[in-house]
């Protein structure tokens, strides 16, 4: 599904990813996990088609079409969702109305009818039940005096409206309590299936506890510089990660 | 009423046929400004002996004024002689023939506001029977009005017709010599609109949705009276989201209200007109006084504006609270972009016991456009336990465009309760990149942030009016990012 070679990227002719490559396939879930500053949230700008980055070699192929080549909203129709770290808050734009315009506007790209009221709200009920989202947020402003928590939970709402084929979960767990960070979780896990692939970027080992990686790969200094199994985030949490650094030198 | 304000110019205007002929318009004034222009405008209309008075002291004061520099707008100097001040409702046999004579570029935005062909004909000036069936359309509502005992005519009308209620009321409120262009327009006012509204009554329609297409031609000199008598209510619609085909570049238009005991007046304003050239040449200059006074207890005046249009405005629709209980409020949009620039506000005047006020105000620069909040909140010694809360934000999109939140307070009664709340805000590229990652185009995208923006003003705007006014706001703000 996605096919990303010997990446390079730059900020302000700063080179951030040096080289990277991955392969995801449908239905799998790919953890990466690296230091501060590796350049994870790089890696899910770049995807998702955030200006202010140019890349100065390398490909990424999605279904095999060139990503690179679309604006963020045409990546946006293919397919990848991006939740967010921080979700930005909009005020006064009522939630249920950002999300029906957002859900026709995936429809319209896919060249279908849009929904009407009435089975949208349908849908809109059904997937806020399965985030356990409190029904009330729909009512509200995006995210705006949103708890922590309920943003995220938002987010993985979206995703479950939205159904993307893609899904990148830019470190999720920031500044969630263990409560939150189990409900995401299972929202996660409730759209795992064999058609859909996950990257899941995160710091810290312990959300891989809820959602379990497939595989697992260590970022740092703009490339993937191990990959393994789940068992690579336990040797991780345990060794930091500073372990791998003395490991390269060595 | 047996003849539309129309006609009845028709008939004053016959006289002069002859005596004021110019190659592109007939019946247009020489530019200049003298006593003897104003004697020609009001005998043109017919006016009695005491109007004509009034008009005359009010250019007299006027040569003594000069003109307001507060303001934080540049302006050049306005040649006050190189203006005509009097020009007859143009023969509509004179304009363009069709749609297709018209500047493709208006005739865009009006398709893009869905404004039905009838109406962009009537807007554009153009003489079809369409336009006479919409006269007719009004004339029907205008037999309903009667009905309810509403008169609702032109101000020349009116002074022919209820010169009594007209010479009571008229200056009452923004008395002649209450600033510069009110003063000159007390002198020269061309024609406007009258509303009365008898004790008890509640009017059965929102007035002017169905005229405003009469109203297209009020000229530059505008002046309108609205009196509520005691425990009656009317909604006012004023302007148009179709951008006016209009030669007059300065507009000095005065609005009174008058709001009597447990009364209620609603007065709404989309304004679009010219703004001028990417440079700013040509816009509209529009210095407006508006004002209302709640008279009577409990009674009710509620300002709501759309601003999108001209290359400036001057404007700070205002209440004086003098009724126990009375209550003034106050919301706007105001949009600046391009080198349009905005210096809008209100002023909020307690005088009466618990009088309360509401001051929303929302300012949205973009381009070069500079947007400037300016209101008094004044609490006089006896106004015991007045309220007032104050909300002014300022949304910029892009990095040369400004936004200025001048709020001024005169409490004199320490019961008062006075809050002001001010923000300013950026269209962020994490805003815009959030909701294209949702799938939105960037100017879906800017539209939904804006108008979630400026929700709590489109709230207060009739349902109509409110669907159009997101509609121009959409328009106005097309490609205004990037």
């Amino acid at each position: 599904m996605l096919s990303i070679k010997n990446l390079h990227v730059e900020i302000e002719n700063k080179l951030i990813l040096k080289g990277l490559n991955l392969d995801v396939k449908a239905g799998e879930v790919h953890a990466i996990m690296g230091p501060n500053g590796a350049g994870k949230s790089t890696l899910s700008h770049i995807l998702s088609g955030r200006e202010g980055y140019s890349v100065t070699e390398g490909d990424v192929l999605f279904e095999n079409e060139d990503l690179l080549d679309f604006s963020i909203e045409e990546r946006a129709h293919k397919g990848i969702f991006l939740a967010m770290q921080y979700p930005v808050e909009l005020p006064g734009v009522n939630n249920m109305l950002f999300l029906k315009e957002s859900l026709n506007a995936m429809r319209n790209a896919r060249g279908e009818q849009p929904l009407d009221s009435i089975a949208f709200m349908k849908l809109v009920k059904e997937k806020a039940a399965l985030v356990k989202l409190d029904e009330k947020l729909l009512k509200r402003d995006v995210n705006s005096g949103f708890s922590g928590g309920e943003k995220k939970r938002n987010e993985i709402m979206q995703m479950a409206l939205l159904e993307p084929k893609l899904t990148i979960l830019d470190e999720t767990d920031s500044g969630l309590d263990i409560d939150a960070l189990r409900i995401v979780a299972e929202g996660v896990n409730t759209l795992r299936n064999q058609d859909r692939a996950m990257i899941v970027v995160t710091h810290y080992q312990r959300l891989l506890e809820y959602i379990q990686p497939d595989f697992v790969h260590v970022l740092a200094d703009g490339k993937i510089v191990k990959s393994g199994d789940k068992q690579l985030a336990l040797e991780l949490e345990e060794k930091g990660y500073s372990w791998l650094k003395q490991e390269d030198a060595a | 009423m047996s003849a539309t304000p129309k006609e009845v110019k028709k008939i004053i205007d016959s006289g002069y046929e002859h005596g004021f002929v110019t190659e592109i318009v007939s019946d247009t004034f020489e530019p200049g400004l003298n006593e003897d222009v104003i004697r020609l405008i009001s005998a043109k209309k017919n006016e009695p002996d005491w109007l004509l008075n009034k008009r005359l002291a009010a250019y007299y004061k006027w040569l003594e004024m000069t003109p307001p520099n507060w303001a934080k707008l540049e302006i050049e100097p306005i040649d006050f002689q190189a203006i005509s001040y009097y020009s007859a409702p143009r023969d509509l046999a004179d304009g363009p023939k069709s749609l297709d004579e018209i500047d493709p570029e208006i005739r865009d935005t009006y398709n893009k506001l869905g404004i039905p062909v009838e109406e962009q004909m009537a807007l554009a000036g153009i003489a079809v029977d369409a336009v006479f069936d919409s006269v007719s359309v009004a004339t029907t509502f205008r037999e309903k009005l009667a009905d309810a005992g509403v008169l609702f005519c032109s101000m020349s009308d009116a002074v022919q017709q209820y010169p009594e209620l007209v010479k009571k009321y008229l200056g009452s409120v923004v008395p002649d010599r209450d600033n510069y262009f009110a003063c000159l327009n007390a002198a020269v006012f061309s024609d406007g609109t009258f509303v009365y509204i008898p004790e008890g009554v509640r009017c059965p329609m929102e007035l002017s949705t169905y005229f405003r297409i009469n109203e297209a031609k009020t000229g530059q000199f505008e002046r309108t009276l609205i009196i509520a008598e005691d425990d009656s209510y009317v909604s006012y619609l004023e302007g148009c989201t179709a951008p006016m085909r209009d030669e007059n570049q300065l507009h000095a238009a005065v609005v009174e209200l008058v709001a009597k005991q447990d009364a209620k007046i609603k007065y709404s304003t989309v304004q679009n007109w010219y703004p001028g050239d990417a440079e700013g040449k040509g816009g509209i200059y529009n210095f407006v006084t508006k004002r209302g006074v709640c008279l009577g207890d409990r009674s009710h005046i509620s300002w709501t504006q759309v601003e999108t249009g001209s290359a400036i405005t001057w404007k700070y629709p205002s209440c004086i609270l003098t009724g126990k209980d009375s209550v003034g409020e106050f919301y706007s949009v105001a949009v600046s972009r391009g080198k349009q620039q905005a210096d809008t506000g209100t002023k909020m005047t307690h005088i009466g016991e618990n009088s309360r006020s509401t001051i929303v105000s929302k300012g949205i620069s973009a381009g070069y456009g500079q947007n400037t909040y300016r209101g008094l909140v004044k609490v006089v010694k006896r106004a015991e336990n007045a309220r007032n809360y104050s909300q002014c934000d300022s949304l910029l999109i892009g990095n040369t465009c400004s936004a200025h939140t001048f709020p001024y307070l005169e409490v004199s009664n320490p019961s008062a309760k006075v809050e002001h709340e001010a923000t300013t805000s950026k269209i962020g590229e994490d805003q815009l990149f959030y909701c294209q990652q949702r799938g939105l185009s960037e100017e879906d995208a800017v539209s939904m942030i804006v108008n979630g923006f400026c929700k709590e003003v489109f709230n207060e705007l009739p349902m109509e009016f409110a669907v159009e006014a997101r509609k121009l706001l959409n328009v106005t703000l097309e490609g205004a990012v990037g």
